[in-house]
């Protein structure tokens, strides 16, 4: 189950799926409501979240991911060269 | 400094050729950008091959070689997540991705550029993203990135 079928779901559940700390968990749907791709719903003293199907991703943010995946690409690439043969 | 396009620049202890055969040897390419491409790169030539990224193994990348200037200079152009069979995405402007080589006292300063994104249409990021089964902990991780280097 993930957060892209179905219904809304907590930050406990959410993280209990991933290798997420609660925190790690919070910050990073924060940043995803930022982006506007989730959004949240607060039901009694919990917030509960549910993707957003026809969310527009923001450039920026955009940018950023594929950024982080140019690193690790290019730390992969040092290793590679670096250690290898 | 132009926020639509990355700029990457690194140090490796490594002499030029070395690192030149690590970009433009499609084995050795294939090795740490994760893509199995079936031949070599060849100017003016479409390399293709499945993503050998967990998650991502469905899909086909497609790299259309535009400069290989030995030991300098090695480019190509490329749709990011053209991941819908049903997309032309011939249609659409590909990034282009340029690899820059110089030595370097410590061995090889490797410059690495990815422009073109404001021609990827805006309804195509989020869903290149959030398509995939994985693409949730794709994004996740990516973003614990994004949020542990802007906090």
């Amino acid at each position: 189950m993930r957060l892209s079928q179905g219904p809304a779901r907590s930050i406990a559940e959410l993280s209990a799926e991933s290798r997420l700390t609660r925190q790690a968990m919070t910050k990073h749907l924060r940043v995803l409501e930022r982006a506007r791709l989730v959004r949240s719903r607060r039901t009694g003293r919990e917030k509960r979240f549910a993707f957003r199907p026809d969310s527009i991703m923001e450039l920026q943010e955009y940018l950023a991911a594929v950024s982080a995946q140019w690193d690790g690409a290019l730390e992969r690439l040092r290793t590679l060269v670096e250690e290898g043969s | 400094m132009d926020k639509r396009r990355i700029d990457k620049e690194i140090e490796i202890k490594a002499p030029v050729a070395r690192v030149w055969r690590a970009l433009t040897d499609y084995r050795e390419f294939g090795a740490w950008f994760r893509v199995k491409l079936g031949a070599p790169f060849a100017l003016g030539q479409t390399a293709r091959g499945n993503i050998a990224y967990p998650g991502y193994e469905h899909l086909v990348m497609e790299v259309q070689v535009t400069a290989m200037e030995p030991e300098r200079y090695f480019a190509f152009t490329w749709h990011p997540f053209a991941i819908d069979p049903k997309v032309d995405y011939s249609q659409e402007t590909p990034t282009l991705v340029e690899f820059r080589l110089e030595p370097s006292p410590a061995g090889t300063r490797l410059w690495v550029s990815e422009s073109g994104f404001e021609n990827i249409p805006a309804e195509r990021r989020a869903e290149a993203f959030l398509r995939n089964g994985e693409g949730w902990a794709i994004q996740v991780r990516n973003i614990s990135e994004y949020v542990a280097q802007n906090p």
